[in-house]
């Protein structure tokens, strides 16, 4: 299925958890912030949100800013 | 005289009263010796969507986080709905609370938006965070942002990246007789010497990204300001001497021949 991931149409597995997302990516050691829509999903709830096809995600970290 | 020795700021104390932005540096190795040369012990950051390429460098690869905390900033953010979002996003990312709110009402002067900014303020006070708002030098505004719940005040000395120096003076020293929160002078230093400034006048600390960022030597003028931040403070907890017209003798007339 596809999903918008950081603004790009990205190709993933059906049903994948955000969790699975985040190792997919080799983002699991970093600290992130994870979007889906419009709703911030807690650390905690990685492993439970599944995503569905055209959900929009967005993944943020720090970066330099003054 | 503001504040004790020590700047505590919702009571969490800082050696140095000197805060940072990571932004703008020509490479990530010269912003850490930058940091390091700054004494500083609190950094911005920014929230900002993560390089899915994992080959490249980042940021935090190059902030020691034992010796640095990290304030997230709400940067680009023009509605407060915008910035409590931002807000807490970062939450989420570095599991503090603290945030550097700014909403930003116009894209030149990058004044702040003080109506979003006093409302993006109050949901997050209610929402449990340390909120060190940007705001323009004006004490009556100063006072709301207290008012509701700022844990300081950030004040601009004069617009971001501008290095224009303390543009008001007289402003920022209202601010400092009436504020019961730390004041932190935020934006517009460009050398040295506007850092002194803030600090001689009885600003509890400054922050500032470009005039380290983008001198020639960032960490030599790192050191520079570090310098200034220690100078301005101790010379503002030595009181300085009043201004007089006419000159008075350092050295006495007893004693001359006749």
């Amino acid at each position: 299925m596809e999903i918008r991931l950081n603004g790009k149409a990205r190709e993933v597995g059906d049903g994948i958890t955000v969790s699975q997302l985040l190792d997919e990516l080799k983002l699991q050691a970093l600290r992130v912030a994870v979007q889906v829509n419009t709703d911030i999903v807690k650390r905690e709830r990685y492993g439970e949100v599944t995503l569905q096809p055209g959900d929009t995600v967005e993944i943020l970290t720090f970066m330099s800013g003054g | 005289m503001r504040g004790g020795e020590t700047l505590t700021i919702a009571g969490k104390a800082f050696r140095s009263r000197l805060f940072v932005g990571t932004g703008k540096y020509p490479d990530f190795a010269t912003m850490e010796k930058a940091l390091a040369a700054s004494g500083t012990d609190m950094v911005t950051v920014a929230v900002r969507r993560v390089n899915l390429d994992r080959t490249q460098e980042s940021l935090l690869d190059y902030i020691d986080l034992k010796k640095y905390s990290l304030l997230p900033n709400t940067a680009g953010c023009y509605t407060a709905d915008e910035a409590v979002k931002y807000s807490r996003l970062a939450r989420e990312v570095g599991m503090s609370s603290w945030v550097k709110l700014e909403v930003i009402g116009d894209q030149r002067t990058l004044f702040p938006d003080n109506e979003e900014l006093l409302k993006a303020t109050k949901i997050l006070v209610k929402d449990g965070f340390v909120v060190l708002p940007y705001t323009n030098d004006d004490p009556v505004f100063a006072k709301k942002l207290e008012d509701a719940g700022a844990a300081a005040v950030m004040p601009l000395g004069a617009p971001i990246g501008s290095g224009l120096g303390i543009r008001n003076p007289h402003n920022i020293a209202i601010i400092l007789q009436s504020a019961k929160v730390p004041v932190i002078v935020d934006a517009g230093v460009g050398t040295a010497s506007d850092a002194a400034i803030a600090m001689e006048m009885g600003a509890d600390g400054v922050l500032m990204n470009t005039a380290i960022a983008g001198a020639k030597d960032p960490v030599k003028m790192a050191e520079a300001m570090r310098k200034a931040i220690e100078a301005g403070r101790l010379a503002y907890e030595a009181g300085r001497i009043p201004k007089k017209s006419y000159a008075s003798a350092s050295t006495t007339m007893e004693g001359m021949i006749e």
